[in-house]
């Protein structure tokens, strides 16, 4: 069992976990991650390793509550313990100085982007981060990415805060402003990912995406983490999870991802009716106490 | 080589008559039944029935059992210990060979081992050793511990060894190598013990609580456990010797790299790889979804690719999952398929089709990126070809199609890739496989490798024979420290 250091909602629906796990804080390098389990009866997910600490012994993960395994974990607090964790899995990311970096995230992938960013800045990278979300509240990370980059810009879908509009739509002001990205990093929603690749496409701007798969064991045995990039069937959990976002076939992924939409929704509810259960449960007991 | 000493005798059936008897046969769940249920298929004989099948033994002066066992167990021995009904004496005999009687009682190919060479097998029908071994090992789980009865706790050799994957290899090597004194961990990359014995088999053919007594024997016999654990990921092979102070580490990985056709439309949702189904099925599972959390394709029209063990799991699963039709779809004809007579009669039983001499070229899928279609084409066979097989060549004109809510390749399997990017002192060949010697010997001092991951896919027990050799390989190491790679 994997125990919970600590947990902390630090978005509507985003908890951020430190899990104790010495061997893994010793052995992770940026672009990694685990695959854990909730319960004894639970699903394997691939969750991005954001931080580690291999003095003390303990990883950090963001997780938003999307789906039935998500929103279980988000249920875990702080002296709890996961049935499951192994990693860090995948290869590390691709770190150099390239010139200008441009790190584009977008919802949690902002807490995934940010040791990639600092990693690129260690390299002697300009870093410049641009962060997506749909609104002010959802923002996530944004005071730790100021720290480690040169620059952070801001995007909302409604305004709240930055710029109005997409991360796309800042990164056409930055070149608009005379800023010429020498590489581009990804990291967020397939769409967002989808879109980046596209525009940076046109510029011939090198562009790298993590992709979030399907995923089993996560070690090149199932090959439930399909994708294809360049013509070429990869699996994610061993050759990647970084890829060139230009050679990705982002409509496939994106119907792979919803695989098990139908399945997903069930397992959701069944969540959510045996939780309402236990809240009854517990109101019952105190009305009786 | 050395004349083994008969056993002592407790057949009282003169010999002509004992080859009257009939072979017994195997209790069996009803077909129309455990086509809609996980629990195993096979019942196992009874006490009597087990006496019976041991009486048919004629006690051959020079028995060929043996020799078609991987492990060699000692058949003769244990088929007398039956006959004088002393169920647990035969479990320990086979014990001292292998730990693992109740699953190879179940998975081994006896038909092409043991069986096959059997005496009484050249005129009538060979003595069903099977089906005694998994008797008396289910006997000694039932009542009283079959692994440990007798046997002195070794005296500590103070070395340690790491035995990588908990498979039949692992498991295998970590029994021979505990009885030796040494400290043994077995590290596994999943969160249950048993690699493709519980991953992979299914739960109608090896129960995993079966699965969960072996190794719960091996820990009472002090093999410590690790899951979660992948070794080149969570700690390098250098760091296991260097800082952690292993003196040997054997790898029994397993092969674990699914194989695809490479056709247009294996990407599609709804295409599996065996591997991938019989994971999400057994190891998770998904049977049992949303009891279980992992989802599960229950598909109504599903074809299987391929003709061996793992495609017969697959569409025997895919049918208890309610499919209307599930089909075998195999490129060669029946008489060439690999896998098991009893699996495919079993398959047969419970309504599973067989397509043979069909072989896919592409699936089409709908709007959603579901499959929906296959297009298939049919095969004659031709001239044989390096496998010794006759080559399957596709008849002109045989092109059709076929409507699929779920594809599952079964078509074998590549080697894991992961210690050979992590462990570049392992040599490797152009497969992909680890590089050992008869003994398991790998380019890198100290470290053993067998099973799978060495001889590409082969069968649980030909993993556990290999195991074995390399247990007894690394305790030589252990005791001389002397390298030699032939």
């Amino acid at each position: 069992m994997y125990r919970i250091i600590k947990a902390e909602f630090i978005a509507p629906n985003v908890k951020s976990f430190l899990i104790e796990a010495p061997h893994i804080a010793k052995k992770r390098q940026a672009g990694q991650f685990v695959i854990l389990r909730v319960h004894d009866k639970g699903e394997r997910i691939p969750i991005t390793i954001a931080d580690s600490n291999p003095d003390e012994g303990w990883i950090n993960i963001i997780v938003q509550g999307l789906g039935k395994t998500s929103a279980h974990l988000n249920t875990l607090e702080t002296g709890d313990h996961l049935q499951d964790l192994v990693g860090p899995l995948g290869l590390p990311t691709h770190i150099e100085n390239w010139g200008t970096l441009v790190c584009i995230s977008g919802g949690v992938g902002t807490a995934e982007a940010l040791p990639i960013a600092a990693a690129g800045k260690a390299a002697g990278n300009r870093v410049i981060s641009i962060i997506g979300a749909r609104n002010k509240d959802l923002l996530i990370a944004e005071g730790q990415m100021e720290e480690v980059v040169d620059e952070v810009r801001i995007s909302t879908d409604d305004g709240s805060a930055g710029r109005h509009g997409l991360v796309t739509d800042v990164l056409k002001d930055l070149m608009d402003e005379g800023v010429t990205p020498d590489m581009i990093v990804a990291i967020g929603p397939l769409p967002m990912m989808a879109a980046v690749s596209n525009q940076t496409e046109a510029m011939e701007i090198p562009t790298m995406v993590s992709l979030n798969a399907i995923m089993v064991d996560g070690t090149g045995m199932c090959g439930a983490c399909r994708a294809t990039v360049g013509g070429k069937t990869v699996f994610v959990c061993v050759d990647g999870p970084e890829f060139d976002g230009h050679q990705v076939d982002f409509k496939e992924l994106g119907m792979r991802q919803k695989m098990y939409k139908k399945q997903e929704a069930e397992s959701h509810k069944c969540f959510l009716e045996r939780q309402m259960k236990k809240v009854k449960a517990e109101q019952l007991a105190e009305g009786v106490g | 080589m050395m004349r083994r000493e008969q056993p002592k005798s407790f057949n009282t059936i003169p010999v002509k008559e004992r080859l009257t008897i009939t072979r017994q046969s195997m209790p069996e769940q009803d077909a129309g039944e455990r086509s809609a249920n996980f629990l195993e298929v096979n019942l196992g004989l009874t006490p009597k029935q087990a006496v019976i099948e041991a009486q048919r033994c004629i006690e051959c002066k020079n028995p060929t059992c043996m020799e078609g066992c991987p492990v060699s167990i000692k058949i003769p021995d244990f088929i007398q210990l039956i006959c004088n009904e002393d169920f647990l004496g035969a479990a320990n005999k086979i014990k001292e060979d292998n730990s693992l009687a109740a699953v190879c009682g179940r998975v081994c190919p006896q038909e092409t081992q043991c069986e096959e060479v059997c005496v009484v097998g050249k005129r009538f029908e060979p003595v069903a050793i099977g089906r005694l071994e998994r008797f008396v090992a289910d006997y000694a789980l039932k009542h009283g511990n079959g692994s440990i009865n007798g046997v002195e706790k070794p005296k500590p050799s103070g070395q340690k060894v790491a035995i990588v994957g908990s498979g039949p290899a692992g498991l295998a090597a970590a029994s021979d190598l505990i009885k030796e004194g040494h400290e043994v961990t077995v590290f596994e990359a999943l969160h249950e013990f048993g690699g493709v014995l519980v991953y992979g088999i299914p739960e109608f053919r090896l129960p995993k609580a079966i699965l969960r007594k072996e190794v719960a024997n091996l820990e009472t016999m002090g093999v410590k456990f690790v899951k979660n654990f992948i070794v080149g990921r969570t700690m390098s092979i250098q760091e296991l010797m260097e800082d952690e102070g292993y003196d040997s580490v054997f790898l029994g990985l397993g092969a674990g790299l699914p194989r695809f056709m490479n056709i247009p439309g294996e990407n599609l949702n709804g295409v599996y790889s065996a591997n991938e189904f019989l994971t999400r099925s057994n190891l998770m599972r998904g049977y049992e979804f949303p009891e279980w959390d992992t989802p599960l394709y229950r598909a109504k029209h599903a074809i299987i690719v391929g003709g061996g063990n793992t495609a017969m799991d697959a569409v025997r699963t895919a049918k208890r999952l309610g499919a209307d039709e599930a089909s075998i779809v195999y490129r060669r004809s029946e008489e060439e398929m690999p896998a098991r007579n009893e699996e495919i009669h079993h398959a047969k039983e419970e309504g599973v089709e067989f397509m043979n001499l069909v072989n896919p070229i592409e699936f089409i899928g709908d709007d959603e990126g579901n499959v929906v279609t296959a297009r298939c084409l049919r095969m004659e066979l031709g001239e044989p070809d390096d496998s010794g097989r006759r080559r399957p060549v596709p008849m002109e004109g045989s092109e059709f199609t076929m409507d699929v809510d779920m594809v599952v390749i079964a078509v074998g399997n590549g080697s894991n890739p992961l210690i050979a990017q992590t462990t570049p002192e392992i040599t490797t060949n152009k497969w992909g496989n680890i590089v050992a010697d008869e003994d398991g010997r790998t380019s890198m001092e100290g470290v053993f490798a067998g099973g799978d991951i060495v001889s590409g896919g082969a069968t649980v027990i030909l993993a556990m024979g290999a195991g074995r050799n390399s247990a007894a390989a690394i305790n030589e190491y252990l005791k001389t420290k002397v390298w030699s790679v032939a």
